[in-house]
């Protein structure tokens, strides 16, 4: 099976009428480690976040364009990774997520701008011993075996954890002989994380690690990398899942074609929007949806529409006075998905600031 | 807000020898399993010339005589350049194209892979797979075809016979670079027949050279495989007796000219973005 990038599951699947089931907020996560550092300059993007080493810039994007021909992958991006902390760069597909890593694993040069990983350049072979990356990969060689392929790529670097424990921390342990091939999607994407970790690297690059998986392998990997993360390791991961970037990161910085729109820990990138997702079977029509003082959105589901408002509660009066025969009512607070979409969608298409 | 910088030096890794050694014993080891384990590599390279000479030598012709030299014999060294070009151009371009356009070479870009060994492993293989094909020839001649290896001196020709088509690999595995940096994942197969199954034809490796057509055996002298076939029927004494120094100067100028084109298909990929 090819691991071709799988298109988006759609996120209302997920983070609309899944709310409830998610699992309860971790403190060692963002919400727990909440910034509370004041809002710098209009200029600042990088901020403190309590337990990281804020002296201490383990990767950087300075100021980089990258273009592939006429294409602007890249343009003025500013980004900086510090030690000990989970970033996640949060982007639709297209918005050069991918890009801006291989650029930080040092696979390609900027067309202008700086790239720093550990204060040098990422060509430098002293700095691959260190860093290990899991890249959204067409077709890894199918005829070797689990082991063989950790066996291969620990052998690269000067220090590595025994292949056990390897295998152990990427959930491999029963899949030590089967060949490449003869796995499934969540599992070649644990050995894909496998030979990402194998070297005990202190910088992880993640590239979209659970795109394609199902519900219960992204939860396993997130369990996979939330244990590297106590460990002490420094992860950049690039995801178009919100809930993932909410799970994982300390700090989300987040990406639309080409340039970074929005730096800040989850809490303050879903404060943008605190509304609410109201969800019911009505026959009232969109149109007249619409017109109820207070909606801001409304769109068809299925059988039912989905009405987005800052807040419910006058929006549901009039619903419920107008519509006597409403049915299969579900009110939710509005996940990432508006905040990001508030954001991708902002005309300036500027770097914005959060105020 | 201040930034501490370490003062990194762009250096090579410094690996003690034991540790580079096993680092590129392992990259050549897993790469012969690979390509080993995969029915259509194993099949295609390894049958074909052994089928061809099973067929033309054993079966039909095993009486024969070519210029002098028994058919079985004339065979092994035409159709060992034959398996040698297959077995060089299909473990190099069709790997090569597929891990550059599947990401997988980046994966491997992106760890401290000493980038020279993924290339010396291609290579290595390559020389042992033709190292192998060749053995097998050697196998069926001497079971089958009356090849004779019985005393020392002849023995002494198959060891140099051998030699030099597992030498002649190495202009074969840098033309499959070259290849497998121009050509796309699904197409390299495609594209490695198109140019090796008409090179062979024209070197005289199916039908003797000299009952090849007159402008045929003027293309002839272009090809590479012509040439490393010559100094392979040099030794069982059936080649045209030219000079064995032109044939290894045209070898080794294919093979340059094939590695750099490989260098600059490494440096375009540079900037190329992958799917």
């Amino acid at each position: 099976m090819a691991l071709v990038p799988h298109p988006p599951i759609r996120d209302d699947a997920i983070t609309g009428r899944e709310a409830s089931s998610l699992p309860p907020i971790d403190p060692m996560t963002s919400e727990g480690r909440m910034s509370i550092a004041p809002i710098a300059a209009a200029t600042e993007q990088f901020r403190l976040t309590p337990g990281s080493r804020a002296d201490l810039v383990v990767a950087s994007l300075e100021g980089v364009n990258k273009n592939y021909g006429e294409v602007r992958a890249l343009h003025g991006v500013n980004f900086g990774v510090r030690a000990g902390e989970v970033v996640a760069l949060l982007g639709p597909n297209g918005a050069g997520k991918t890009t801006a890593v291989k650029l930080l694993l040092g696979l390609m040069p900027p067309n202008a701008g700086r790239v720093r990983v550990f204060g040098g350049d990422p060509v430098n072979p002293e700095n691959r011993l260190r860093t290990g990356a899991m890249l959204q990969v067409g077709r890894v060689p199918e005829t070797l075996r689990v082991r063989e392929h950790i066996d291969l790529f620990s052998t690269y670097y000067q220090r590595h954890m025994p292949a056990t424990e390897v295998m152990a921390a990427a959930g491999l342990e029963k899949l030590s002989d089967r060949k490449f091939g003869d796995l499934s999607g969540g599992q070649k994407q644990r050995v894909l994380f496998a030979l990402a970790i194998c070297g005990d690297p202190d910088l992880l690059f993640l590239d979209e690690p659970t795109v394609g998986l199902d519900v219960e392998a992204r939860r396993l990997l997130w369990e996979e990398i939330r244990r590297m993360v106590q460990r002490g390791k420094t992860v950049l991961l690039t995801t178009h899942y919100l809930q993932e970037a909410d799970a994982l990161a300390d700090r989300i910085a987040v990406i639309n074609k080409g340039e970074i729109i929005a730096v800040g820990t989850p809490a303050e990138i879903k404060a943008k929007t605190s509304g609410k997702r109201i969800r019911c079977i009505t026959r009232l029509g969109l149109a007249e949806l619409r017109e109820i003082p207070g909606v801001s959105a409304a769109k068809q589901d299925r059988e039912a529409v989905e009405i987005h408002a800052p807040e419910a509660e006058p929006v549901l009066r009039e619903l419920l006075a107008r519509d006597l025969s409403l049915s299969g009512l579900e009110v939710t607070s509005a996940g990432l998905e508006e905040a990001f979409l508030a954001l991708t969608q902002d005309n300036s298409g500027n770097a914005r600031q959060l105020n | 807000m201040s930034t501490a910088t370490l003062a990194v030096t762009r250096t090579r890794i410094q690996r003690s020898p034991e540790h580079t050694a096993a680092i590129y014993w392992k990259e050549a080891k897993y790469e012969f399993l690979k390509n080993l384990r995969l029915r259509m590599y194993t099949a295609s390279v390894l049958s074909f010339p052994i089928m061809f000479y099973v067929l033309f030598g054993l079966v039909l012709n095993s009486k024969e005589a070519i210029a002098g030299t028994p058919v079985p014999t004339y065979l092994i060294a035409t159709y060992g350049t034959f398996g040698v070009m297959g077995a060089s151009l299909f473990g190099t371009a069709a790997g090569l194209a597929s891990d550059r356009g599947l990401g997988w070479l980046q994966v491997k870009r992106a760890s401290p892979m000493p980038p020279f060994a993924y290339f010396a492993a291609k290579v290595v293989v390559s020389m042992t797979f033709s190292a192998v094909i060749v053995l097998a020839l050697f196998a069926l001649g001497i079971g089958f075809g009356h090849v004779q290896i019985t005393n020392a001196h002849q023995l002494a020709k198959a060891v140099q016979l051998l030699g030099i088509l597992v030498a002649g690999s190495l202009p074969f595995s840098a033309m499959g670079l070259a290849v497998g940096y121009f050509t796309g994942p699904n197409s390299a197969p495609a594209t490695i027949n198109l140019i090796y199954l008409p090179m062979s034809f024209c070197s005289g490796l199916w039908v003797p050279f000299m009952f090849l057509p007159k402008v045929v055996r003027h293309i002839a002298l272009a090809l590479p495989p012509y040439h490393l076939s010559q100094l392979a029927l040099g030794v069982v004494g059936a080649g045209t007796h030219e000079s064995n120094a032109a044939h290894w100067e045209v070898l080794l100028a294919f093979t340059m000219i094939c590695l750099g084109i490989a260098r600059i298909g490494f440096q375009r990929d540079q900037e190329k973005m992958y799917g």
